[in-house]
This record gives C-alpha cells, structure tokens and sequence, in this order.
C-alpha cells in the first residue's frame, strides 16, 4: 500500500537525478545532439517540495519536467537544450527570494516558474521583478495581477481564488441552494474566498446564514456544528483547504451534517479526497481548474495525460497542469519569438491564445492572467471507481469568460493597455 | 443573543467529548513527565507512528479491533526500545537533554514515515459498527464512534488509577517519583519501572493515534499540532498530575466548545488564555507539583 508510493517518490528523484545528467553529460536522450554545441535555455522553478504542499509541489516538478523534456525530445529551442532547475523553497517567503536569487545571479537562469502559495509567489516575483527575467506563476492568487505586484515581467497561468468563486458560487446558486453558511479559514484562503463567494451571492440575491472564520490548523471542527445545524442553511460552503478541507469534510460527514444541508468547497482536490476516503466526499462538490477525465472529451488533454501517466505512473492534478502549461507557454513563446530577448518572448505571451492541456485558454494583455475553464466537480463513491485515481466525476464545465475576473479599475490597472507598453 | 437550549447542550456535550479527546492525547506525556520528568518532545511522533500502525494492521487484517490491541503494544514496545537505547543515556541530567534528544527523535520519527509512506496522508475510516449516530433525546444527535472514543478514554484512565493507587507495581512507581534512591536502597531495580512507564505512556500515545485516525485522519504531520494541545493540557493540569491532565482536559474541552459559540475565530487562542490565566495564579498548574523541573 505504501510501496506505490514511496516508489513513486524514488522513480521521481531518480527521474529528477536522470534529467539533470542528461543535461550535464549529453544529448545522449536527445534526438538532436547539436543542440549540446549551444548553452542550454535554463528555467528556474520553484515549488515547496518540503512542508504541507509537498505533495502538490512534487506535482507541479513533475509536470515542469514533462514539458522540458517534450520540447528536448524534439531538439529543443531555437537548437538549444532545455534544462529545468527545481528548486524547494519549504513555502517559506524568505527562502523563496533566496532561491530566486541564487537562480538568477549564479545559475544565470533565463526565465523562472512555478511557486505555490500566496507569499512565496510574490517573493519570488520580487526578485524576477528586480532582475527583469520573465516569472510565470502557476499558483492562484488574487494580488500577483493587481497593481502594486504586477509587472510586464509577471504572468500568471493559474486563475485565482476570486474567479473560481464566482463560478462555483453562481452554479452553487443555481443549482445547490440560496441560503449560505459560511465556514472559512481565518487567512489569505478562507478571507478571498469569502469575499468571493459573498460578492456572487449579493449579485444573485442570497441569503447568508452565518460565517465562522476558524484558525488554520484546527483539527477538531465539532464544537463549530452546533452553530451551523440551528442556522439551518441550505448549503454549508467549506471554504478551507489542505488539512483544514481534510478534518472538516471528514467530521462534517461523521457528524451527519450532510443529512441536514449540501456541503461545496471552493476548490477540491484529489490529495485530500484520497486521503479522506470515499464516504466523507460523497455529495459535496467543489471547483477545480483540471481534472484528468477531460481527456475523455478534449485531445490536448488526452496527449497530457498519457504522457503525464507513462512519464510518472499516476494522472496529473490540478498542479501538474498548471507547471506543464506555464512552462510549455515561456518555451513556446520562445520559440515563437526566435530570440532569448525578454521583451520579444512577453510581447509574444501577451494575448495570445493556446490550448495546452485543457482546452481553449488565453494570457491576457493587461494583467497578464491565463484564462481558462473552470470545472464543477462532484466526488464518486466507492462503487463507480474504477482505479484508485478515479476520484471525481466533471459535473460541469464552466467557460472562461473575461467578466469573471475583477474590473480593470479593481486590479487597479488600465483595460486593453498591455502591461508590455511600460517597458 | 437568545441561544436554544438544544443547541446549548449539544454545544455543552460536543465540549465534554473534545475535553476526553484531550485527556486521551495528553495522558501519557503526562504520565512520562510525572514518573520521569522527562519531557517526551516525541509524544506527537508516537501517535503520529500509532496511526500509520494502525493503517498497517487494516491492511493486513482489514479488522480494526485487533489493530486496537497491537497497536498499543507494539508502540509500547518501540517506546522501550528508544527509553532502553537513548532516553535511560540522560536520565539525571538537565532537562533539557532529553527535551533535545526526544525533538530530534521526533524528527526523524517523520521524516520516516514520509520516506516509506510519501508524504500525503491516507483515509481511515470509523470500524463500521460505530459509523452510525445516536440520538439524545430528540435534542441532538453524536457520532456513535466519538461516544466510543470518550468511553475507552475513561476506561484507560480508571484503569491507569487502579494501577497506580492499587499495585505493588504502581506502589513502586509512585515510591521511585519520590525518591528513586531510596527505591534502589530497597533493593528494587528501578531501571525496569522507568522501562516501563516509558512504554505505556507511549503506548498511550499509540492508542491516542489508532482512535484519532478515523476523526483526524493520517497524515506525516498530524503529530504536530496535536502535541501542542497536550501540552496546554499537562500545563494547565499541573505537569505530572494525573487528576490534573483529566480535570484540565474536561475544562479546556468546554473553554474551546463554549468559545467556537460565541468567539469562533478566538478558539485556538483560548485555550493559551487559559493557559496563562492559570500559570499566573498557579505557577506549577491546577494540580502540579512544584519544583519538578528544578
């Protein structure tokens, strides 16, 4: 039982190992070995490999890794070899601007991805930021486009909390319940989604039963419920994440609370849904930016998906789609642009549109944002799974659209100026 | 704010159940303090590596009562090996040696349990004849598996007293906290009872981990928070007391219900509120014996 697993995390090292050797010693794996005559492209990627994310940060490694070595197999860039350099900034803030750092000035890389978690994002697009080298950031969050953060340098293929709220809140509307109650993490998470979700709801007409805001962290979610059951809501909506969504979905379930109200979380994901098992999960939904069963529907998954389970034995989540794409995206407008000039490969990520991994997205000019579609996701019992990765059925797809996001004037940034006129 | 009277109760009773969770998960670091003062820094690690024990035994016996046998004794177990390999070397010595040695254990207690298991967390599900719910009178109804939980609890504290107040064995125990010179004086190789403590407190722990998995779940870092709470618990309770632990556990089981109510986002503080209140007036905690760590 933890044998899959703990092989999976060997195989991943070694494959890690094997990569860096690959690049160090040759262009053995390579089709084309002239590429060696010229320096490789070097993207730094950072991901907090150690701490709570581990997990979805190993995927987010895995998925950067599989898109490197796609565009190797093919001879690379403009006849140069790629070559990736995860780095694991323990999703500590301080130590993502280190990491940053030290990519930039003594590994001289071209172009930085990854990050995961509100803080470290923004540490790290400091340093890009100040060092002029193109950041694409693959975790949602509602500040990296506004104002104050956002640079021409800046591009996020993540979406953030903000457009997945107003999605998932008006499906939750429309075809859940009216009367909202609230239970939130008392930070950035729980705050954002909050805000999200209630700004939907006043647009729609809702009626909020109640809010709690608990500390992150919390283990034990009981002495909440008394509150929750006498406000009789019509949805309980979890907006919490990681262990906080674990403990919570898992006691709301022991607790019967399910009986009584329908349960919707902002974002599910299938880490905690396995970890929780199947019954805790039944009936709740949630969003989600990927799920691999759309390779049922949409080709380029399809691709991304066979690739992603041959390269690393397991489908990919959410996290791997997002680091496939965001380095797929910097490689490709390289390609595009047919030069290493920074300004070049922006002026080629900007506005344009591309269909990755998951159908039709596009990174906006203004504040450099992918947009893309955001699912509706409903948990499977333990009967309809066919595989232990079979966790969730797609219970909606809710197409991109640009009203979703905040205004211009909220993001505090000008409509169709692209944020390259400022270099 | 006019609150039902149901809902008061319940409110009441879910902090009377959280208050035994507490007292399950403190009572062997407490019993480790007050028979060795040593400050088991490993206590979360133990409950953590209960758990994942228990994960083993589901999987090989898909049945969770016997995985509630084995995994206290082979926790136990695993306790006196590290008392007999590393903990018996600073015995005597400034607390902070063992504090030190049991952070570090812990450490790699999870580091561990990240390399063979990886690092997310598996599901665990209640024994099936516990996942239903029961209804008290009409006015609320409480997981069967948690009324469970709070019987093994007092169960395991009864049983605890008895042996500590009732046997030869306990009799020993109790003499050796005093004065272990003495103790050997008698001819008594008191080495043996500190083996011994030292495996059932962690056999506890291991016992907190099994029941705690289908609740909490069973995750690398589980053990984390959770020794947080159980040294609130043992401070408050006075450490080393076993009175204390199972009187503070109740009362901060009601101070974190009755604040979720009335100051939801207060919860986690309230009970280092508590904390402080009570170490102001009572330095060594509600039942403490002063001067242990001196």
């Amino acid at each position: 039982m933890g044998d899959d697993r703990g092989s999976n995390r060997r195989d991943f090292l070694r494959s890690i190992g094997a990569l860096g050797s690959a690049a160090a010693f040759g262009g053995i794996f390579t089709k084309a070995s002239f590429a060696q005559a010229k320096a490789p492209i070097k993207i730094g990627f950072v991901v907090p490999l150690t701490g709570p994310y581990g997990t979805e940060a190993a995927d987010q490694a895995a998925g950067a890794t599989l898109a490197v070595e796609e565009f190797n197999a093919k001879g690379g860039v403009l006849g140069r070899n790629i070559e990736l350099l995860v780095r694991d900034d323990k999703l500590k803030p301080d130590e993502s601007a280190r990491r940053t750092q030290e990519l930039l000035e003594k590994e001289k890389v071209h172009m930085v991805a990854g990050s995961i978690g509100a803080n470290t994002q923004l540490a790290i697009n400091e340093q890009c930021k100040r060092a002029k080298t193109i950041f694409m950031s693959t975790s949602a969050s509602n500040e990296i486009t506004m104002a104050k953060d956002v640079s021409p340098y800046t591009f996020s293929e993540a979406t953030n909390l903000w457009i997945i709220t107003q999605a998932v809140g008006e499906w939750t509307y429309k075809h859940v319940g009216k009367k909202w109650f609230i239970l939130a993490a008392d930070y950035g998470f729980g705050w954002q989604t909050t805000e999200g979700f209630r700004a939907i709801g006043k647009k729609l007409g809702y009626t909020e039963a109640g809010l709690i805001n608990h500390p992150t962290g919390t283990t034990d979610y009981t002495a909440y419920f008394p509150k929750i059951l006498a406000a009789q809501p019509e949805v309980l909506l979890l907006c919490n994440f990681g262990k906080d969504q674990l403990n919570s979905v898992k006691q709301v379930h022991e607790f019967g609370l399910k009986k009584k109200m329908k349960v919707v979380c902002p974002l599910l994901v299938i880490t905690a849904r396995r970890e929780a098992g199947d019954e805790p999960f039944e009936d709740i939904h949630g969003g989600a930016t990927f799920y691999w069963e759309m390779a049922n529907t949409i080709p380029t998954a399809k691709t991304f998906v066979n690739g992603y389970r041959k390269r690393w034995g397991r489908p990919p989540t959410d996290m791997s789609g997002y680091a496939y794409s965001g380095v797929k995206g910097l490689l490709s407008a390289v390609q595009r642009a047919g030069d290493m000039d920074t300004k070049k490969v922006i002026l080629k990520l900007e506005n344009y549109v591309y269909d990755y991994y998951k159908g039709k997205e596009w990174m906006r000019a203004w504040d450099h944002r992918a947009m893309q579609d955001i699912l509706v996701l409903g948990s499977k019992t333990a009967k309809e799974r066919t595989e232990e990765w079979d966790v969730f059925n797609i219970v909606e797809v809710l197409k991109a659209n640009d009203k979703q996001e905040r205004s211009a004037e909220a993001l505090g940034l000008k409509e169709g100026v692209p944020l390259s006129k400022m270099l | 704010m006019g609150i039902p009277f149901n809902i008061l109760i319940f409110q009441i009773f879910t902090g009377l159940a959280l208050g035994t969770i507490f007292i399950l998960l403190a009572i062997g670091l407490s019993l480790i303090f007050g028979l060795l003062t040593v400050v088991n820094f490993a206590h979360g690690a133990f409950y953590m590596w209960g758990a994942y024990a228990a994960l083993l035994c589901m999987s090989c016996f898909g049945n969770f009562w016997i995985g509630l046998i084995i995994v206290p004794a082979a926790l136990g177990s695993a306790g006196m090996a590290v008392e007999y390999l590393l903990i018996r070397r600073v015995y005597g010595l400034n607390p902070d040696y063992p504090l030190l040695l049991t952070f570090g254990l812990s450490l790699i207690m999870i580091e561990v349990v990240r390399m063979v298991f990886g690092t997310a967390g598996y599901p665990f599900d209640a024994p099936a004849l516990l996942r239903g719910s029961i209804n008290f009178f009409n006015l609320f109804s409480f997981p069967s598996y948690r009324i469970f939980v709070m019987a093994v609890t007092a169960a395991v504290i009864i049983c605890l007293w008895l042996f500590l107040e009732k046997t030869n064995v306990g009799l020993i125990i109790r003499g050796g906290t005093r004065d272990s010179e003495m103790v050997r004086a008698l001819g008594i190789d008191i080495s043996k009872i500190w083996l011994l403590v030292f495996g059932i407190g962690t056999s506890l722990a291991g016992l907190a981990g099994i029941l705690s998995a289908p609740m909490r779940g069973v995750y690398p870092e589980m053990g984390i928070a959770m020794l947080v709470e159980c040294f609130v618990v043992t401070v408050v309770g006075g450490m080393g007391s076993l009175k204390g632990a199972v009187i503070s556990g109740l009362l901060l089981g009601q101070v974190v219900s009755l604040s979720a109510l009335f100051a939801p986002a207060m919860s986690n503080i309230v009970i280092f509120i508590a904390m402080a209140f009570v170490l102001l007036i009572r330095p060594s905690g509600l039942f403490g014996v002063s001067g242990l760590l001196e």
